[in-house]
């Protein structure tokens, strides 16, 4: 049996763990685009706390996946279920390049227009909503796509802990030495990957053509 | 808004100084403004000619002595309000770079709670003032002209009607033509509005064509304060320097 009859035979399947794949990495980006834009944010504003949390971003991303998923377990109410568990070590992965870029676009906002807005009068809130994130905004969509295209990625280690999605696949294709039924997570996890990374990157180029003209 | 009254000056530097980290940037500076008068403030680079600047909007706080606007100390004003009293105007306009010319002249009007239709006419009404097509509105400012953009970024500061207008090298960037254009534009426009004007400058032509008063800036000091035509007269060393410098003829100089 070739890899397209695979496929035909389990299009049924297939659907249901590309869905529950793109559930798992989407709701992960979601989280830690809620936690680390907010914590990219901060630490422009309060730099004293940008070695410490840019630190521990940097720590998590140097766990294994798998041991991290490990680690999770014993957590309660996020231990209860896999889905969750999975969900929350795929957005601590993610936290780094949301805050990375957060902070490093808004940094790099030219300081004059900046210096402008605060002598026009606005306040802090309005230079931050009015020209800091509109000005910074490419750079930090550039962060969501490196921390969705990491987290379609990292969601295949999923279901080692019996999560689903793609990686179911790629672990039965391993227990049963089958490369087509490897196949038929990877290359749909891939597609994937590489469809989300276009996308978000024609939304980046756009964004950043309103902030590099000057 | 109402002007202060006319024996209050609408700036006023007593005794001021100004520090950074240790490092003296403003030594004892004493000097006043009035509203319809424009005070150029000459020097050459790192003389603290910014830093005065700075000082009026609150956007440095004196380390020593007080600056007065309209009477008031900054460090009493809410800085937001102190800010929307005065406009500001630098180096090749200082626009917003993701706004369009009507949003960038717009912005601090929308911000006071002006309605849309009070805000359109306005923009159009300072597009025609600072000498620009009302087709300009929908343009970005990367579209634009160093010319252009520095009208907009006049016409910007202008656009809420603050009593008081600061300009920081603000016609630096433009080419010679453009440049004495805009200089005896703006001349003729503050003639009309006079406003409190302080014109942040180190050309000596500039100065004399704009202001009404020159106070010439070294090491952070105030080294005279004089009207254009006294300075002229003076026999002040650094004054006659720079009086010399500019009146070289191009071939010796270069």
């Amino acid at each position: 049996m070739n890899f397209w009859h695979f496929i035909i035979a389990n299009r049924q399947q297939v659907l249901e763990l590309t869905l529950e794949h793109m559930t798992l990495a989407g709701t992960a980006t979601a989280i830690a685009a809620l936690v680390g834009i907010p914590l990219g944010i901060l630490i422009t504003r309060v730099p004293q706390l940008s070695k410490a949390i840019l630190g521990s971003a940097n720590v998590i991303q140097t766990i294994p996946s798998l041991a991290l998923f490990g680690f999770l377990i014993p957590a309660p109410w996020i231990g209860d279920r896999a889905g969750r568990l999975a969900i929350l070590a795929l957005a601590l992965y993610c936290l780094l390049p949301l805050i990375r870029n957060t902070y490093a676009g808004i940094r790099n906002v030219d300081p004059t227009v900046v210096e402008a807005a605060r002598a026009m009068g606005l306040t802090d809130r309005q230079v931050l909503f009015q020209v800091e994130l509109p000005l910074a905004s490419g750079v930090i969509v550039a962060g969501v796509r490196i921390a969705a295209v990491l987290s379609i990625g990292l969601a295949t280690i999923a279901a080692a802990i019996g999560a689903g999605g793609l990686g179911e696949f790629i672990f039965r294709g391993l227990a049963m030495v089958n490369n087509q039924v490897i196949l038929a997570g990877a290359i749909p996890a891939a597609l994937l990957a590489l469809g989300t990374d276009s996308l978000l990157g024609v939304l980046e180029r756009r964004l950043n053509s309103l902030g590099l003209k000057s | 808004m109402t002007l202060a009254p006319s024996d209050e000056p609408a700036i006023d530097f007593d005794h001021v100084s100004f520090g950074l980290n240790g490092r003296p940037i403003l030594d004892d500076v004493t000097l006043s403004v009035a509203s319809g008068e424009t005070l150029v403030l000459l020097g050459r680079s790192g003389s603290g000619k910014t830093t005065t600047l700075k000082l009026i909007n609150g956007l440095q706080i004196p380390t020593q002595g007080n600056v007065r606007v309209k009477g008031q100390r900054t460090t009493e004003w809410d800085p937001i309000r102190l800010r929307r009293n005065i406009g500001y105007v630098i180096q090749d306009g200082g626009l917003f770079p993701h706004f369009t010319v009507e949003r960038n002249i717009g912005l601090v009007p929308r911000i006071e709670g002006w309605d849309e239709v009070r805000v359109q006419a306005r923009v159009r009404e300072l597009l025609a003032l600072v000498g620009l097509d009302a087709s300009l509105v929908a343009r970005y400012p990367s579209e634009l002209s160093g010319g252009q953009r520095q009208r907009v970024g006049v016409a910007r500061a202008l656009a809420a009607d603050p009593p008081i207008l600061i300009l920081d090298e603000a016609f630096g960037a433009l080419d010679p033509i453009t440049r004495s254009q805009m200089q005896k534009e703006f001349r003729s426009l503050q003639q009309r509005m006079r406003k409190a004007v302080v014109f942040v400058t180190h050309d000596l032509r500039e100065a004399l064509l704009l202001g009404d008063r020159i106070a010439l800036m070294e090491d952070g000091r105030l080294v005279v304060n004089l009207t254009t035509a006294e300075f002229l007269r003076s026999q002040q060393p650094l004054v006659r320097a720079y009086v010399e410098a500019f009146s070289e003829p191009p071939r010796e100089s270069a």
